[in-house]
């Protein structure tokens, strides 16, 4: 009884967010939609702010993990294609790894445990604080003034995060490559010939695909939090768990879309 | 005398728990109206209603004769202006800034002009030397006073203060009552104050409604003079009274 009483809890708890987060996607969009009509409602301040703090400032991690991440794909495929004589096929298996997946997937990763986390815990301070009650008074919305700036910011990090996190990946690869005795020209010739521009491209769609859903949660946990001793905390854990885990479903399901597609 | 804000009826709270029932009362244009009551009674609770962050449980509530509903919200918005408990003042912008930006939001100021008025209302509230600080750098007090003069900032016509002057020395709070009573006279503001200070109440509140948590409801209404001397209630005569018990 206790269980199915707690199944029907949780299961109400989740109907009440998933109303929630429709509402919170739909205030987005019209806002974001009137910005067409009027663009100077865009708080470009707050974006320039939003974006210093999720790109620069997260660039030497980015970069740092992705020159870390290629070093040990490289490192351990190597030691299996060795054993055929073809360890220089490392740098294709790196290219297609880094450009189609593991760039964008960990640079996600990454980006919502420094800006997502970060988004929440603003917004949710600013909710305790009642400074949302404070915007809501004035007659502006919360929407346009936290929100938008904000996924706008993360949005378009990611691609440039993404970008410093592959290339460190390869420059990681070949020098693996190199200790391994293959030259780094022939290392480089093999990713060019790997890398399509539609490769690249979809990486990085992929990867401003990730960043929207990460800001977009970090700013839904922080207006939902709940103005207890703990709030701000279970509102940051919350955007960072959300956000991994809708990276990865959004990840798995275009992979498979790729694959139904054949791309 | 014209209505602006009218309670009917009203059960006041958070969507299931109700904290105050049966409220009834008016605020009338140009007066000063205190809401009245120990902690966690409800006055805040009952104040974000008349700001319409909240809706009402039940009963029925107007401000300027009209409900708070997602067609007169904008309206409304730009009749009513609020300084928070806690102030809620932006943490990411100086008090200048915080000032500004009801400004340069609504009015059609030209740049230099709302700078203009946006210094002029810090310096109602002895403030214009803090104008380039961030809240996190002024006292709690301060913050409170930037907070009002953000309110005031678009010339609305009430204004809900939540304990304006708690946390602030007699001097300061006494010139903050100057201030609302010369706002009121020379602009028929209407002002509707949660406060504890009898001073204050005494010197400034027309009109006063008073709450009981024990009983969940309003238990006295009327001038601060007749709530004191001739309220039937022994929790009103005890409030009012407290002055003589606590020495001040
Ligand atoms: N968001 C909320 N949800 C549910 N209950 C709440 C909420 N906020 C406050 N309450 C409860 O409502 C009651 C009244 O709170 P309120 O803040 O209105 O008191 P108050 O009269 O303003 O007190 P104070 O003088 O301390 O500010 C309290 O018992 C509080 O626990
Ligand atoms: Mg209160």
């Amino acid at each position: 009884m206790a269980i199915l009483s707690g199944l029907g809890e949780w299961f109400d708890k989740g109907r009440r967010s998933f109303a929630g987060w429709q509402e919170f996607i739909g205030e987005t969009t019209v806002d974001c939609l009137s910005l067409i009509v009027r663009p100077r409602n865009f708080r470009f301040g707050d974006f320039l702010l939003a974006f210093q703090r999720a790109s620069y400032s997260g660039l030497a991690i980015s970069t740092g993990i992705g020159f870390l991440l290629g070093l040990i794909l490289a490192f351990e495929s190597a030691a299996a294609l060795r054993s055929f004589g073809v360890e220089v096929y490392v740098a294709d298996l790196l290219t297609i790894g880094l450009f189609r997946e593991l760039g964008p997937l960990v640079t996600a990763i990454i980006l919502a445990g420094r800006s997502g986390i970060a988004f929440a815990a603003d917004i949710g301070t600013m909710k305790v604080d009642e400074e949302l009650d404070a915007l809501a008074t004035m007659g502006l919305r919360p929407v346009r003034f936290l929100v938008l700036p904000r996924v706008a910011a993360a949005t378009l990090a990611m691609p440039v995060l993404t970008v410093f996190a592959e290339l460190a990946g390869l420059v990681g690869g070949a020098i693996v490559l190199r200790v391994m005795d293959v030259p780094t020209v022939v290392f480089w010739a093999h990713v060019e010939s790997t890398a399509t521009l539609f490769m690249i491209v979809f990486g990085l769609a992929k990867a401003c695909l990730f960043g929207m859903l990460v800001g977009l949660i970090g700013c839904f946990s922080g207006m939902r939090t709940k103005a207890t001793a703990d709030g701000v905390g279970v509102a940051a854990t919350a955007a960072v768990v959300s956000s991994i885990v809708a990276i990865a479903v959004t990840d798995g399901i275009l992979a498979v879309v790729c694959y139904i597609w054949n791309v | 005398m014209e209505r602006v804000i009218e309670l009917r009826n009203v059960y006041a709270g958070y969507g299931r728990s109700v904290i105050l029932r049966d409220v009834t009362f008016d605020v009338m244009k140009g007066e000063v109206f205190a809401l009245l009551g120990g902690s966690g009674c409800g006055k805040s609770t009952i104040m974000k209603h008349m700001i319409g962050l909240n809706p009402v449980l039940s009963g029925d509530l107007t401000v300027a004769g009209m409900r708070w509903t997602a067609k007169t919200r904008a309206k409304l918005c730009r009749k009513i202006g609020v300084m928070y408990q806690s102030g809620a003042l932006f943490g990411s912008m100086t008090c200048l800034e915080n000032v500004l930006l009801p400004l340069e939001e609504f009015s059609k100021l030209r740049r230099k002009a709302r700078r203009a008025r946006a210094m002029e209302l810090l310096a109602d509230v002895e403030l214009a030397d803090a104008a380039d600080k961030m809240p996190s750098e002024i006292s709690g007090g301060m913050r409170k006073r930037v907070a009002i003069a953000r309110a005031m900032a678009l010339d609305p016509e009430v204004v809900f203060l939540d304990e304006p002057s708690a946390g602030l020395d007699p001097i300061t709070s006494a010139s903050l009552d100057e201030l609302i009573l010369r706002l009121k006279r020379e602009k028929g503001m209407t002002f509707v104050v949660v406060t504890h200070e009898l001073d204050s109440i005494f010197r400034i509140a027309d009109r006063a409604a008073m709450f009981d948590k024990a009983r969940k409801g309003m238990v006295a209404l009327g001038t601060p003079a007749a709530l004191r001397d001739s309220s039937p209630d022994p929790f009103v005569r005890k409030f009012f009274n407290r002055r003589k018990t606590d020495g001040r």
